[in-house]
């Protein structure tokens, strides 16, 4: 019997998930241990520092480049930018997390059975309970999604799939307004989720019977054995095939894509709105993250075979999420079909196998997570005695009453409408470039048309706030609290000068372009 | 192209040539967001700018003038590197934006000087002028850009500020419709003109404008074909040239000023800007050349004949609009030394055009915001000064000498007249025709405003001249419609300061199938015909009310059924889809759509239903799209698809 060898392992470089796991784990203990007045402060203070102590060790390695921990993670330019990309979206969804001023007693509930306007709920509106739950299961998902990104088989991905998606399911749950909408939202998301799990680890099975027809190699769902398999195994080209496409829909379904998008409205609408924003910053990276590694590193090989199909879906998604955006009445759902066309936008990056598609999909990553951040910060701010006012049909004359958010917003609707000057004109452009290069002008000409569709949605809102009257039922802004202001700074700032001045990320990104095999 | 376009740097005082977008624009954020506070000074600042951008514009134009090399360019800051990609964000000062540049402050300074007064008792003039400087400073960009993309900005920033200040009156819903129908037709020639940037992109790599000139060469005849029509495509949209003039005449709900500098003076000019700026391509095809020269032409002769059965001051005028661009159309299409007749054209109608469109607001503010002309009359001894100076623009639009029009309208007919074989013909005589048509609806318009018998409502009792300020910058402006079109042909000053970008004159002296002094005395012939023609019929005034009119002046009036083209070719199916789409979507689509627009709002509504909240519906969506992703892979591996 051989000697079991324990594999190498480079701790520095995965300091930053292991730095954001130990915070979550401590955050449990914090739960038990801390009295309930100081929980708050402390939950907040521990994940955010965790968060710029993992930033600050994603730039300490920066010129990490390496295999670690027997195969299982690599970390290269690509992980370490969408780990930061990740890491400062969940800085910004953690101030909007914390905000306690806007509504007293926070946006999150822990126990289902409160229920409004109870003895119990108003405690905690008095500051003395408080769902303080909310910070290690986040932190439990900024976790998985750090080593999503960096997975370099198909099992670790699978297993960091669930690390950040069940706690996701739960926090989907927590909304301590409009509750029940919430539940619904939480349970459909778990389920679909869990059945787009079995698709990929399907998939992976697949993949690994595949692999076993290398001539003088050992099976396995490692990236590179998988990307050696693509042109030398003997097995059935079939296996290859159905598992690539099962890979690809459970990831597709996490990135929102049609027609595997159909979850993202109700969730979108039903989870608490910083919650909401999380999932459109951070996982769209990480989902992006995950597909680009896939694509790119275990099946480049056969990239002449995926990308019609794959491009066919971007189309789809582009037109899913432009279209139905048209008709949605609830500005939420309205972010939400907005971020399934943004999503078919990704895939033309992804599409475009070169390392400027790969840079400019990076890019775009992050220049999409401020924006779409800010957006649901102002939205958290808009409200009347019920909480969140979500209906169009309220925002009607918001300019007069609050021009100064009014005008923000309608600067990232801007944005979102890829108007020159914002980061959206600049990140399509970095997108759309490298795939004309590459050849796929039709996917570039479907962006194109489809972006000019999804503008109507938005220049509807911006007319709906500026040119209408306020009538009776118009909320009134809260005066945001610290927090609040300084996530909606941060991402109103990124997206300006993502959209003036974006050399400097572009040369980030450029840089950081190659993956590790 | 043999020849190479080669830019100098920019160095010295022109180094600051980004100043002039960035006064208009840091006064218009001042403007807008500082808010009520600062709505007792705030028009004032916005004057200020622009005056200071026009000192500015003549500093450099006359330090361009020394220079040996007339095309200088700096870059600020690369705006974006994608791998072979780089886009700058440069500004390039050259003789063509140089005199855009001056004719933008110049007349733009006046025309804000007017504003002053003329939105006095508008609780909104300090957002007015916000929008307004907004557009100046976009404008700026539009023609100071040294790349595709820095004109993409500007024209974007353009469309932007003039749909902000049609829909200005937002409470009035016509107002706020013909804001929406200028947004919707620009988009489709913002579309082709964005395309056609994609083009530059994936066959040359670039979208400098030296870059791209030098390239043109090197492509195709189809290819330079293509880009060649989809920038047509833009500028006939922003231009409001056929098929997408209808925007323009609507977009007259707009404050008059409005008209005047954006829908008269420059803005609809920026298509004209942009075939005169890429005249190394359009030179290169053609073919190309051809379909300029017709749109031109066919625009010209429609924006005439709907003219003449208008009724509305501002509508008419607004016509005379889509005309006269036609005529720059068809210069510019032309090609060779037409290039800087069309922009000689472009700046003298810049002046009577801007006049006259202040003048009519002269009218309207004197008349309690009365529109029609068949409801004026007589005005001549009331408003003198509007009287007078409405006539010098009127003198210098149909061309008589010597005033600016006659300068600048004359040459471009006589060019026409030198393109080769039958076309010569057919766009020749388009040209003169259209000079006669002009003679006569403008008579009309001005015989029927200020001669012939009171027509008034019964509320006006006695029509005041306007005050000072507003009237200053129309006796500015006369004096260049009077002048500005003799100035700028002596010694042929602006064609040879024009012909660093426009290239030189085709040599020789070209031989046209009518004599110059012919054509010469044709045009105005037909001029004196058309105009006298109009006095006789209208001397006595005209009926306030519509009368029955013979087959062409119906069609004229309804817009020689263009919206009913329109109407029939997109609007009616895009209904009758959207009804199909939508009937079984109870919740219906809420009223805001019509038309093509309701279509994608029916599809939407119609897919909408997909979106039932049932997680068994949706978990069978999805299983259904895995089914079809792993079929279509199984597909591909099999060769099939592939």
């Amino acid at each position: 019997m051989s000697e079991l060898k324990l594999p190498s392992i480079d701790y520095a470089a995965l300091a930053p998930i292991l730095i954001m796991l130990g915070a979550a784990l401590l955050g449990v203990l914090v739960e038990a241990f801390v009295p309930r007045r100081l929980r708050n402060a402390v939950q907040l203070a521990l994940a955010l520092v965790a968060a710029l102590a993992a930033i600050t060790m994603v730039i300490v390695k920066s010129d990490a480049r390496l295999v670690t921990a027997g195969g299982a993670i690599a970390v290269d330019g690509p992980t370490l930018f969408l780990q930061g990309a990740i890491l400062v979206l969940a800085v910004m969804a953690l101030l909007l997390v914390g905000e306690r001023t806007v509504e007293r007693g926070g946006a999150f509930v822990a126990h289902a059975a409160v229920t409004a306007e109870s003895p119990e709920d108003r405690k905690q509106a008095d500051g003395v309970g408080g769902a303080t739950e909310v910070y290690p299961l986040i932190s439990f998902a900024i976790g998985g999604m750090l080593i999503f990104v960096a997975a370099n088989d198909l099992l670790t991905m699978f297993i960091s799939l669930e690390v950040f998606s069940l706690p996701l399911y739960l926090l989907c749950a927590l909304a301590r307004r409009r509750r029940l909408l919430s539940q619904e939202a939480a349970m459909k998301y778990f389920l679909l989720g869990a059945y787009a799990s079995a698709f990929f680890l399907f998939g992976v099975a697949l993949i690994y019977g595949f692999t076993s027809g290398i001539p003088g190699r050992g099976a396995g769902v490692d990236f590179a054995t998988v990307h050696a398999a693509v042109g030398e195994s003997s097995s059935s080209q079939v296996l290859l095939f159905a598992g690539m496409a099962l890979l690809a829909i459970g990831l597709l379904f996490k990135a929102a894509a049609a027609p595997f998008h159909v979850w993202t409205p109700d969730v979108y609408q039903g989870a608490p709105t910083p919650v909401t924003g999380f999932m459109a910053a951070c996982t769209k990276v990480a989902a992006f993250g995950a597909l680009l590694r896939v694509f790119h590193v275990a099946f480049a090989g056969a990239s002449w075979d995926f990308t019609p199909v794959i491009g066919v879906v971007a189309v789809l998604t582009m037109l899913v999420g432009a279209v139905l955006a048209v008709t949605q009445t609830d500005i939420k759902r309205l972010l939400a079909y907005s971020s399934i066309a943004n999503a078919g936008y990704l895939l033309v990056g992804v599409l475009a196998p070169s390392k400027e598609g790969l840079s400019g999909t990076m890019f775009y990553l992050a220049a999409y997570g401020f924006s779409v951040l800010a957006a649901f910060a102002v939205v958290t701010l808009v409200r009347d005695a019920d909480g969140e006012a979500t209906h169009l049909s309220r925002w009607a004359g918001l300019g007069r009453r609050s021009p100064f958010f009014a005008a923000i917003f309608t600067f990232i609707l801007l944005a979102f409408a890829g108007i020159p000057l914002t980061s959206g004109f600049t990140s399509k452009f970095a997108v759309f470039g490298p795939a004309l290069e590459a050849d796929q002008a039709w996917l570039v000409i479907a962006g194109v048309l489809t972006s000019m569709v999804l503008a109507f949605p938005y220049l509807r809102v911006v007319v709906m706030m500026w040119l209408s009257e306020p009538g009776e039922a118009t909320p009134t802004v809260t005066v945001p609290g610290a927090l609040t202001s300084a996530a909606l700074m941060i991402g109103v700032l990124a997206t300006l000068v993502l959209g003036v001045v974006p050399g400097p990320l572009l040369d980030l990104t450029t840089g950081a372009a190659e993956f590790v095999r | 192209m043999e020849q190479t376009v080669e830019f100098a740097t920019a160095d010295g005082l022109l180094g600051s040539v980004w100043l002039l977008v960035a006064i208009p624009l840091v006064s218009a954020a001042v403007l807008l967001l500082l808010g009520k506070r600062a709505d007792r000074w705030g028009h004032w600042l916005g004057v200020a700018a622009i005056g200071a951008a026009f000192v500015l514009g003549l500093t450099y134009f006359f330090q361009l003038r020394g220079l040996e090399n007339k095309q200088v360019q700096s870059s600020l800051w690369q705006f974006i590197t994608v791998g072979d990609l780089k886009v700058d964000f440069g500004l390039l000062f050259d003789p063509l934006a140089a005199v855009f540049v001056l004719l933008i402050t110049g007349v733009g300074f006046l025309i804000h000087l007017y504003a002053v007064e003329y939105m006095a008792h508008d609780e909104g003039r300090r957002r007015f002028f916000g929008y307004f400087n907004l557009f100046v400073a976009a404008m700026l960009l539009l023609v100071l850009g040294n790349n595709y993309v820095m004109l993409y900005f500007g024209w974007e920033g353009v469309g932007l500020a003039s749909y902000l200040l049609i829909s200005f009156w937002y409470g009035r819903p016509s107002a706020a419709t013909a804001g929406k129908k200028a947004f919707l037709m620009n988009r489709v020639g913002d579309a082709g003109l964005a395309i056609g940037i994609f083009v530059m992109f994936a066959m040359l790599g670039t979208t400098q404008y030296d870059e791209v000139f030098n390239g043109v060469g090197s492509l195709t005849s189809t290819t330079v074909l293509v880009l060649g029509l989809l920038l047509l495509l833009g500028a006939a949209g922003k231009s409001g040239q056929f098929p997408l003039q209808a925007w323009l005449p609507d977009a007259m709900e707009g404050p008059t000023p409005v008209s005047a500098l954006i829908h008269a003076a420059t803005m609809v000019t920026a298509g004209v800007y942009l075939i005169a700026r890429s005249n190394p391509i359009f030179s290169a095809n053609e073919t190309l050349q051809l379909v300029v020269v017709s749109v031109g032409a066919l625009t010209l002769l429609m924006g005439c004949v709907i003219g003449a059965a208008k009724d509305d001051i501002k509508r008419v005028l607004a016509w005379s609009t889509v005309s006269q661009i036609g005529y720059m159309f068809l210069g510019v299409g032309l090609g060779g030394g037409a290039y800087a007749l069309a922009i000689i054209h472009l700046l003298a109608h810049g002046f009577f055009k801007a006049n006259m469109f202040l003048g009519a607001g002269s009218v309207m503010h004197g008349m309690n915001d009365q529109v029609d002309i068949r409801r004026f009359g007589g005005l001549s001894k009331y408003m003198k000064v509007t009287w007078l100076t409405f006539m010098m623009g009127w003198l210098a639009i149909i061309g008589i000498p010597p005033l600016s029009g006659y300068f600048s309208k004359e040459p471009i007919i006589a060019s026409a007249f030198e393109r080769e074989g039958w076309t010569a013909w057919l766009f020749g005589m388009a040209a003169l025709l259209g000079a006669g048509l002009t003679a006569f609806y403008m008579t009309r318009l001005f015989v029927l405003t200020f001669h012939g018998p009171k027509r008034w409502t019964e509320d006006i009792e006695h029509p005041h001249e306007s005050p000072k300020l507003m009237t200053i910058p129309l006796i500015l402006l006369a004096a260049g419609s009077v002048v500005a079109g003799g100035l700028m042909t002596l010694n042929d000053s602006v064609v040879s300061w024009l012909t660093p970008v426009l290239g030189e004159e085709a040599g020789g002296e070209a031989h046209g199938v009518l004599s110059h002094t012919v054509i010469t005395i044709l045009s105005i012939l037909i001029t004196v015909l058309g105009a006298g023609l109009a006095w006789f019929l209208f001397r006595n005034g005209t009926a306030t009310e519509p009368q029955p009119a013979g087959v062409l002046v119906t069609a004229a009036r309804k817009n020689l059924y263009t919206d009913t083209v329109n109407e029939a070719v997109f609007e009616k199916p895009g209904i009758f889809l959207t009804r199909a789409l939508v009937f079984l979507d109870n919740r219906g689509v809420d009223g805001l759509v019509n038309g093509l627009a309701a279509a994608v709002g029916g599809g939407s509504g119609r897919l909408r239903r997909l979106q039932t909240g049932f997680v068994r519906s949706y978990a069978t969506s999805i299983l259904t799209g895995a089914l079809l992703v792993v079929a279509a892979f199984l597909a591909v591996q099999a060769g099939w698809l592939a």
